[in-house]
């Protein structure tokens, strides 16, 4: 990377920088201006994971809790692998092994919890909303990391800062998002995050997994994969969310594979320098078949690896005082 | 707004602090120059062309951001956060001599900052400081081994030093603070 100067104001003196908002609870909380404040600060957190000493005194003395009512190995691990790097003190709570079991309400628990004075909650639950109802409660900034059907951000900045690695850009990219968009909150944060730096999206999945009310995205969809994967440059699929299904989407795992999976032959119709992408955790050979998975186009574990760098730049902006 | 510096003193304070390092080191093998973002670095590409036209040895540099080691984060400090940059150190720093290179010294903070985040790399032989400017008014008992010039202030004053590789033109003013 080039030596780019710090943005300069004409009497030499630092133009001010950092996020406005208290909490990041959507990606609609923050401006173009604060989405590539996230990415470049993420660019530079990277290197951190490449030391020997994988650590840097920036949120010492800082209690971070993580407040997770939904199962997680991904985000939760990179959550608290992010805040380590970081030298805060976290403490982790899961749903099954708290009092939620005992019938405290969500907002009780947050409550008992505020009062021990943590500096940051990151919260994942069924529910959408229940980041904002956790940040209405109290003084401490709070990350959703997932709330029902709603919006997972960070997921959405991880993705923005892979594709802008492999492509060196965002804007005018043609990005298809293919499976389950009923159910997936990293379709609906992603959605705004592209089309936020200018990406031209299209999405595809069963007419039964489709929301009713498309057209409010902005997206262009259809129910034909070839369709979708025509000259796209980023194809990200979507998980199947088997347990957020209450009645029948489509006949058989096996079916949707045929006419939705991705394969290689699929695969043939995009750019040719096409990265495929994908949140996990992945149902092989259910969206996406294994030679996909595994193959060179396949960025998925690079996903991961930006997730750590993604959330260490949201945390350490968001620890900052004297923004907000 | 007094010039304390213009083009042609920056270039001959960079030119005698190259001579110095040269003759107070026996040889450049084992040193390397460690520039702190964002001023010190072109200040450290400067001396290391310096010194490899001195004695034709080319001394590894590297370019080090201290954000993350800074202790103002929490508080409430006068001037906004500072964007975080890549630090970019590709070779080892065990056992060798590290000179850190920066534009002004003034409360020694900002070298704190970096002493601390150098040690998360590895173990130095030693480490040097030099800097253009050094204004005084320390809060930490450091010092620097090679000074381009001394340049007395007020606390109310602040010292711009000014670089062709970022503002795009080589000179150190004083300025009032209070704007005057």
């Amino acid at each position: 990377m080039p030596p780019a100067a710090d943005p300069v104001t004409p009497d030499g003196l630092a133009a001010p920088v950092g996020l406005r908002t208290k909490d990041l609870l959507s990606i609609g909380d923050l401006s173009v201006d604060e989405i590539r404040l996230i990415l470049d600060t993420a660019e530079a957190m990277k290197e951190v994971g490449t030391r020997s000493i994988k650590k840097v005194p920036a949120l010492r003395g800082r209690t971070v809790v993580n407040l997770f009512f939904e199962a997680s190995t991904r985000t939760r691990t990179s959550f608290e692998v992010a805040q380590k790097r970081l030298s805060a003190d976290t403490v982790n709570i899961a749903a099954s092994g708290s009092s939620v079991v005992k019938g405290e309400t969500l907002a009780d628990t947050v409550r008992n919890l505020e009062a021990m004075a943590p500096d940051i909650i990151v919260v994942r639950h069924q529910s959408a909303g229940a980041g904002h109802l956790v940040a209405g409660l109290c003084r401490a900034r709070v990350i959703n990391a997932g709330d029902g059907m709603h919006e997972h951000p960070t997921q959405a900045l991880l993705d923005a800062l892979t594709i802008r690695q492999r492509k060196g850009r965002i804007e005018g990219l043609k990005v298809s998002i293919i499976g389950d968009l009923l159910h997936s909150r990293v379709f609906r944060s992603n959605v705004l995050l592209l089309h936020a730096l200018g990406a031209e999206v299209s999405v595809c999945g069963p007419a039964t997994m489709m929301l009713p009310d498309m057209a409010r995205f902005g997206v262009r969809p259809t129910t034909s994969i070839d369709e979708a994967v025509e000259g796209a440059d980023v194809v990200m699929l979507l998980r199947i969310q088997l347990e957020r299904m209450g009645g029948y989407f489509f006949p058989s795992l096996r079916e949707y594979f045929q006419l939705f999976g991705m394969t290689p032959e699929r695969l043939e119709r995009a750019h040719p320098d096409a990265i495929i992408m994908h949140p996990g955790p992945m149902n092989r050979g259910v969206e996406i078949a294994p030679e996909v998975a595994d193959g060179p186009y396949s960025v998925i574990l690079e996903q991961v690896a930006n997730g750590v760098a993604v959330r260490m730049a949201v945390l350490y902006l968001l620890a900052d005082e004297r923004q907000a | 707004m007094p010039v304390v510096m213009a083009a042609d003193q920056v270039a001959r304070s960079i030119t005698r602090i190259a001579h110095e390092v040269v003759e107070r080191h026996r040889t450049l093998d084992n040193l390397a120059l460690i520039g702190i973002r964002t001023r010190g670095v072109p200040i450290a590409r400067r001396l290391a062309a310096g010194l490899h036209e001195i004695t034709g040895t080319t001394v590894p540099t590297g370019v080090l951001d201290i954000t993350l080691y800074r202790d103002d984060l929490m508080r409430h400090a006068v001037g906004p956060q500072p964007v975080l940059r890549k630090t970019d150190i590709d070779f080892s720093i065990d056992n060798r001599r590290i000179l850190l290179v920066d534009d002004v010294l003034y409360t020694g903070r900002t070298i704190r900052a970096a002493l601390d985040a150098l040690i998360d790399f590895g173990r130095p032989g030693a480490i040097e400081l030099a800097v253009l400017i050094d204004r005084g008014h320390r809060e930490l008992p450091i010092k620097a081994d090679y000074v381009g010039k001394n340049v007395p202030t007020s606390l109310s004053e602040s010292v711009q030093v000014r670089l062709a590789e970022v503002e795009g033109l080589d000179e150190v003013v004083i300025q009032d603070a209070t704007g005057s």
